[in-house]
């Protein structure tokens, strides 16, 4: 079963997860461009990174309704695996398969560098294969990367499980020091209640491999396909 | 802006304007509104109590006037805003 990584106008993360999917995980992985009207016979969806029709009205709004995600929501209807990155977690919150939206970061800046994150339970199938070594290294690169979702909704994502990762320090704690963009509750990353569908912020397939001083985004990918029953190369 | 709007006769359909105007939901974080605010108070403006930063949307269109509302609404609660953030409201002319 392969890996679908699609591409909108204004992705540029495509080719990133591509490399790490085919190169360091040796899986079959095709580009599937968002104007297709099929998916093929695919494990997982990436949603990617970018800047999806330049950010026009807000992040992800256009993308949505490209004809593609027709596709990528029937896939995801019948459980299969779907992940958004950054820009690619901003569309899945617009089209409505993630809770919640991601708005400008409270420092109206652009962050960009490596942040820590909790992993907030380890049997979901976007962290089976994390490490107990404590909190995970990976980079952020947003300007609109603050998640807000409303009071009630977040208690039930909290119940549900629904709340993935964590922005916290080098120790694992996640104090308001640790959140780069004013996120509630610190939140990095989110899953949907059946927990097939998962957007972060945070970008794993920058830190995927030893040159690129961590390898810590790795364990997401090796998580996925293990929910995949595909074995992953020994590293 | 709806097929209907597409397929009316030449003829029946009036030319409006749609004037929108999007905001964000008071219980959202606003950083924008509140760099704004902080920017006008350093200059002298007194009095200020709160600062929203949202946008102005203007669309021009050929449709009947009987469905028009509808359909900007529709546009504004599907695309032009997102209900978990913001709110809008607009005016047909």
């Amino acid at each position: 079963m392969s890996f679908a990584v699609i591409q909108f106008p204004g992705s540029n993360c495509d080719q990133d997860c591509v490399h790490v999917l085919s190169k360091v995980l040796k899986q079959p992985v095709k580009w599937v461009w968002h104007k297709e009207t099929d998916l093929g016979d695919v494990g997982a969806v990436i949603v990617p990174g970018g800047f999806s029709y330049g950010d026009n009205l807000r992040t992800g709004a256009i993308a949505r309704f490209s004809p593609i995600m027709i596709f990528v929501k029937e896939f995801a209807a019948k459980g299969g695996l779907v992940l958004g990155i950054c820009n690619g977690f901003q569309i899945l919150c617009e089209s409505g398969l993630l809770p919640g939206a991601l708005i400008r970061n409270r420092s109206l800046t652009f962050r960009c560098g490596h942040v820590y994150l909790k992993v907030m339970r380890s049997d979901s199938a976007f962290t089976n294969s994390t490490p107990e070594k404590g909190p995970l290294r990976i980079p952020i690169a947003h300007h609109d990367g603050c998640y807000y979702v409303d009071p009630a909704s977040l208690e039930s994502m909290k119940a549900n499980g629904q709340i993935l990762w964590q922005y916290c320090d080098e120790e694992g704690v996640a104090g308001v020091d640790a959140n780069p963009n004013g996120s509630v509750w610190n939140i990095a990353g989110v899953c949907n209640k059946e927990g097939n569908v998962a957007g972060m912020m945070p970008h794993p397939e920058r830190a995927s491999e030893s040159c690129l001083d961590s390898c810590d985004g790795i364990h997401l990918f090796k998580s996925m396909l293990m929910a995949l029953k595909q074995p992953a190369p020994v590293s | 802006m709806s097929r209907e709007m597409h397929s009316a006769k030449p003829g029946s359909a009036f030319h409006m304007k749609a004037k929108i105007i999007i905001t964000p939901k008071k219980a959202v974080l606003d950083p924008q509104g509140k760099a704004v605010q902080q920017a006008l108070q350093h200059m002298g403006y007194e009095g200020i109590s709160d600062v929203h930063v949202g946008k102005y949307l203007e669309i021009e269109f050929d449709g009947e006037p009987a469905t028009a509302r509808e359909t900007i609404d529709q546009a504004c609660h599907k695309f032009l805003s997102n209900p978990v953030i913001e709110d809008y409201r607009f005016e047909l002319e």
